[in-house]
């Protein structure tokens, strides 16, 4: 039961082939039985996920169910859940028990999908291994030893552990895309304002953006169907009405113009890895695509224009976490200054800690022009290349990581190697571009992402083109050998 | 590019965030490394170019001068370390 | 040496919204502590603020009353610093792309002198909570129901010279946004607070001297007495070969001196950037000329048509329209009785003398405009004089109705029956043998002032109510029966 689809268990359940209750409490039991081996969860709520899957049980009976009712999911611990403690992987909120309940969650539990807890991450979704995490490194289900990419690694290794069928994420840097490229999964990182970000505690406003992950593209669909919309409490929404993602999935492709930038090909990239992608460009030819050269001439800077803007963005955002109203204090405080400084310097890990002070750095007086400002600079010519790009090409794909994942510890003490891990999905980010990772092959029996980059509010033609090529390649149900990972 | 002691002790004090001696050596070390990275953007000629705080150009929509959230004082005053007749409480503040 | 005294004042001005700049919660003052800060107010995790159009519109109003630019494109900014009354760590504020831009306003002083103040900007930002220092086992109690409740910062030029000059363009302030009705404007509540930048220089230097920021000077009174002090304190340390340092100061009200800040010398470094959960607010020019038109009169305007409808002098408007409210009361006091100058007169007298003593505002008068219309009609009837209009006067104002009631009540009105005066007269001309020996002895010039006496003695004898002119006259003539 746990290998199906969220499609096929919108199915399963409306033939009445199975309960929301039995895999509800079929998928609660694997988590308890295998999740020690992935740390992929930091809080299981599985009495909560009960009830919630006997209501729904009795909606599918009296036939009032809503798109995802008693599909069970899991939340990415960065969302505030309602009575449930909401982490987001720091020691800073272990006891942060909010109530109230993030845009995306409510969104899920009006469609009626079930929660089965939430999954961890790097600590405030800083990272790219999920090693950040208050909670221990989440474990590739691929190779336990590796890391399953990040800040939504807890995510991601879930749908690949078929733990649950699919699960919410968010995306700052490539925290979707590069964790499901190192797992085998499918992950959407929307258009900057098309998902809420009420709710969802922020890392840089500017650039986080929730959404899904799961095996396949029609699940990806399905799943932002239900989380994407108009919110009138977040500013920065673009206030689309809702549509249905999975519409145009069976479309063609023949005649699709496909914008292959060289910059994605260059130093840096696993030669294993570029010939996976490769493999799958030629797919979409067959397909009858068209390969366009592009040329994205700024992307060596993305990383250093990110590194300055999430940064400054995350050191205003954090300030908020002070020991006064919630969330860690420490013991004792002699006064105002020790209060603040011990809560943060005992409350936030190493990374979180540096990221605040380089953001600091780059705001303060004497250096804003250099590096704030000029990071925004550099962020509009970043934008302009795809802009010019998008006027050729209906797609742009190239890899999603660089290479499969790597040894847990083999970058935790070299930041910026591991800043690199991004160097293909940070871009889309700054320009707010829509971007998406699926599986496109192996090396050394270890996943390999191809990635997807659309036009503004264009994820409709992704998904689509995602699912053609699944359609016609198997790589994403490939799973891991779960059995020996235990 | 190097950053002394003296400037991480300056950006943790704004920051308020405590860096214990032991520490701050790596963290200097570290931070420099970052600044290293992100020196990278003065290579590039942004003469003329507007900054963009915002991916989109959008511009706000504004919200109507309407009472919409109900007292949830208790609700909220149950998740703070220290609270006293209804107050947050922190070690005395000078003025 | 003659000194100069150069000032520029920073005034925080609460706007007069139901919710706050970014939430929901009610702006309301004198709730129960954190009752009325909503989760947004609280930075709890993952909150997210949205602008209050009604902030904009009345922030829009302002900039057009000091003849304003108006940023069409305004940006809000985080100004970074950890303040437990700040619960984000930063405020939420504007700087680069302020709402309202440079403008200018007239000031009167009391020498009927006028001058010109300019405004550097004045932006929008939100207010902080409270810090409670009752003692609570040696800790703080934080309150943050204030928190998020929307203010202009209005920033003045460096273009006042005296403490007086910056008491008159606070009170300009004050009256322009209680014109306006975007805020009550009430500085003990706090709605209103002020900072003065203060240095001095040697007259006809050019330079500025090195300044100090006053802070929170929350009264008009206090605001005169703060800068006269502390100017004084610069000049006595300069004239005794000192030097000022640049930092902030707070006015002690009790002690009537300053006394620095240390705790906000720390340097600080607030790194503003832009707020990246907000987006650039877009006025069209459409809304910003519709808000022109909607402007209510002002002070300046409303005054010079006082002077012109109503003949009234210009210190007379000048005092009538500083507030709206007080401006009404004239106006339909003066339209209803038909007597302008008697109404500015009995207003700036009688009235104001009354609020004053019983610290009343004009809103709270217990004589309604229409009942001081009344009044001033029958003195203008002569129906009573306007010696017996006082007592009028005092027994409405003590709500024994209005004046026409009292008069009935009270037996008050004038005697006017020249039989009856008449009959007086002679009665007091018979009674005052040796006064009236007196007068036919005296010079022709000193008579008239002589009559005082018998005057006296008639209106004593009608109780205050004969009509004074028909005694003059009567009198007069019977008088010089007798030469």
């Amino acid at each position: 039961m746990h290998q199906l689809t969220i499609a096929e268990i919108i199915r399963g359940l409306r033939d009445k082939q199975f309960s929301s209750v039995e895999l509800t409490r079929h998928l609660l039991e694997r988590i308890a039985q295998h999740d020690s081996n992935y740390n992929s969860f930091i809080t299981v709520t599985g009495e909560q996920a009960l009830q919630q899957a006997a209501a729904a049980d009795e909606r599918l009976a009296r036939g009032d169910a809503p798109a995802m009712c008693g599909v069970p999911i899991a939340h990415k611990d960065i969302f505030c859940t309602n009575g449930v403690r909401t982490s987001c992987g720091s020691k800073m909120l272990d006891n942060f028990v909010p109530p109230y309940d993030a845009a995306v969650v409510e969104n899920f539990q009006r469609a009626g999908a079930i929660s089965l807890g939430k999954t961890n991450m790097d600590e405030f979704a800083m990272g790219s291994s999920n090693e950040t995490s208050f909670y221990g490194p989440v474990k590739n289900p691929w190779d336990t030893a590796r890391v399953s990419g990040g800040s939504s690694g807890g995510s991601a290794a879930a749908v690949a552990a078929q733990l649950a069928p699919g699960a919410t994420a968010t995306d700052t840097g490539g925290s979707i895309r590069q964790p499901a490229a190192l797992t085998n999964t499918t992950g959407l990182k929307p258009t900057y304002g098309r998902v809420s970000r009420w709710g969802m505690i922020a890392f840089a406003s500017s650039l986080d953006q929730a959404g899904p992950i799961a095996r396949n593209a029609e699940d990806v669909a399905h799943m932002l169907s239900v989380m994407a919309g108009s919110d009138e409490r977040d500013s920065t929404n673009l206030r689309r009405a809702p549509q249905d993602y999975t519409a145009d999935l069976d479309n063609p492709v023949a005649g699709l113009k496909i914008g292959v930038p060289k910059e994605y090909f260059g130093e840096g990239l696993n030669p294993e890895t570029a010939a996976r992608v490769q493999d799958a460009l030629k797919e979409y030819e067959k397909l009858g695509a068209k390969l366009v050269e592009v040329s994205l001439p700024h992307t060596g800077l993305a990383v250093p224009a990110y590194y300055v803007i999430a940064p400054a963005e995350a050191s205003a955002n954090l300030s908020r976490f002070d020991g006064v109203r919630y969330g860690y204090r420490c013991e004792n405080p002699a006064d105002l200054r020790d209060l603040y400084m011990r809560s943060r310097g005992e409350g936030f890990g190493d990374e979180v800690q540096r990221r605040i002070l380089v953001g600091t750095y780059a705001l303060s007086a004497g250096y804003y022009d250099a590096y704030y400002n000029k990071a925004q600079q550099v962020r509009r010519l970043i934008k302009q290349d795809f802009v010019q790009a998008f006027e050729k090409v209906d797609v742009i794909m190239g890899p999603t990581a660089p290479s499969p994942a790597f040894a847990i510890g083999a970058k935790a003490a070299d930041p910026v190697a591991m800043y690199l891990e991004d160097i293909y999905t940070i871009a889309t980010n700054l320009a707010g571009l829509p971007g998406m990772s699926l599986p496109c092959g192996q090396v050394d029996n270890l996943p390999v992402g191809l990635q997807i980059i659309g036009n503004y509010l264009d994820e409709a033609r992704m998904l689509n083109v995602a699912h053609q090529y699944q359609q016609v390649t198997d790589w994403h149900q490939q799973h891991p050998d779960l059995a020996s990972a235990v | 590019m190097a950053v002394d002691e003296q400037t991480v002790e300056k950006l943790a004090e704004l920051a308020r965030i405590a860096i214990s001696e032991e520490t701050i050596e790596e963290v200097s070390s570290r931070l420099g490394d970052v600044l290293q990275l992100v020196d990278q953007l003065q290579s590039v000629n942004t003469e003329g170019v507007s900054p963009m705080a915002h991916p989109l150009d959008e511009v706000q929509v504004l919200r109507s001068d309407t009472v919409t959230e109900a007292d949830q004082r208790e609700d909220f005053l149950a998740l703070a370390p220290q609270t006293e007749e209804g107050l947050y409480l922190v070690p005395k503040v000078i003025d | 040496m003659e000194w100069e005294i150069v000032i520029g004042l920073e005034v925080h001005v609460q706007l007069a919204t139901q919710s706050k700049l970014f939430s929901g919660a009610s702006t309301q003052f004198g709730a129960a502590p954190n009752t009325q800060a909503c989760a947004i107010d609280l930075a709890m995790p993952g909150t997210l603020p949205v602008p209050n159009e009604e902030a904009f519109r009345f922030a829009t109003m302002f900039g057009l009353a000091m003849n304003a630019e108006i940023g069409k494109r305004s940006v809000f900014e985080r100004k970074n610093y950890f303040y437990p009354d700040l619960p984000k760590g930063y405020q939420t504020t504007q700087l680069a792309e302020p709402i309202v831009g440079p403008g200018k306003i007239e000031i009167h002083l009391e020498d009927g002198s006028s001058k010109t103040v300019r405004l550097h900007h004045a932006h929008l930002e939100e207010d902080a909570g409270k810090s409670l220092h009752e003692d609570f086992h040696g800790m703080s109690g934080i309150d943050l129901n204030r928190a998020g409740t929307p203010l202009i910062e209005i920033v003045s030029e460096p273009d006042m010279r005296s403490a007086a000059e910056a008491v008159a363009y606070l009170k300009k302030i004050h009256s322009i946004v209680t014109y306006l009705g975007i805020s009550d404007g009430d500085m003990s509540q706090g709605s209103m607070r002020c900072d003065a930048n203060v240095s001095v220089r040697l007259k006809g230097e050019e330079k500025l001297g090195t300044r100090t920021e006053l802070k929170n000077i929350n009264s008009f009174r206090f605001v005169e007495r703060a800068i006269k002090v502390e100017a004084e304190r610069q000049i006595d340390i300069l004239e005794d070969g000192g030097s000022i340092a640049q930092e902030t100061r707070l006015y002690d009200a009790d002690k009537n001196e300053t006394r620095s800040m240390r705790s906000k010398e720390v340097a600080n470094d607030y790194r503003y950037f832009p707020c990246p959960d907000l987006l650039p607010v877009v006025l069209t020019d459409d809304y910003v000329e519709k808000l022109r038109g909607e402007l209510p009169e002002l002070p300046d305007a409303k005054s010079a048509r006082f002077q012109s409808d109503y003949g009234l002098s210009a210190y007379d408007a000048e005092q009538l329209t500083q507030e709206r409210a007080l401006a009404d009361y004239f106006e339909t006091a003066a339209r209803s009785s038909g007597e302008a100058k008697l109404a500015a007169n009995w207003i700036t007298g009688e009235l104001a003398a009354l609020l004053n003593r019983e610290e009343l505002s004009i809103a709270q008068s217990p004589v309604s405009a229409e009942q001081l219309a009344g009044l001033i009609a029958r003195i203008k009837d002569n129906t009573i004089s306007s010696k017996i209009a006082k007592q009028v006067f005092e027994a409405i104002a003590n709500g024994e109705g209005d004046a026409d009631t009292v008069i009935e009540k009270r037996g008050l009105k004038q005697v006017s029956d020249t039989g009856a005066i008449e009959k007086m007269v002679d009665d007091v001309i018979a009674a005052s043998g040796a006064q009236v020996e007196n007068y036919r002895n005296a010079d022709e010039a000193k008579r008239p002032k002589m009559m005082g006496y018998f005057v006296g003695q008639i209106m004593k004898a009608s109780k205050g109510q004969a009509n004074p002119q028909l005694i003059n006259q009567i009198l007069k003539k019977k008088l010089d029966e007798l030469l």
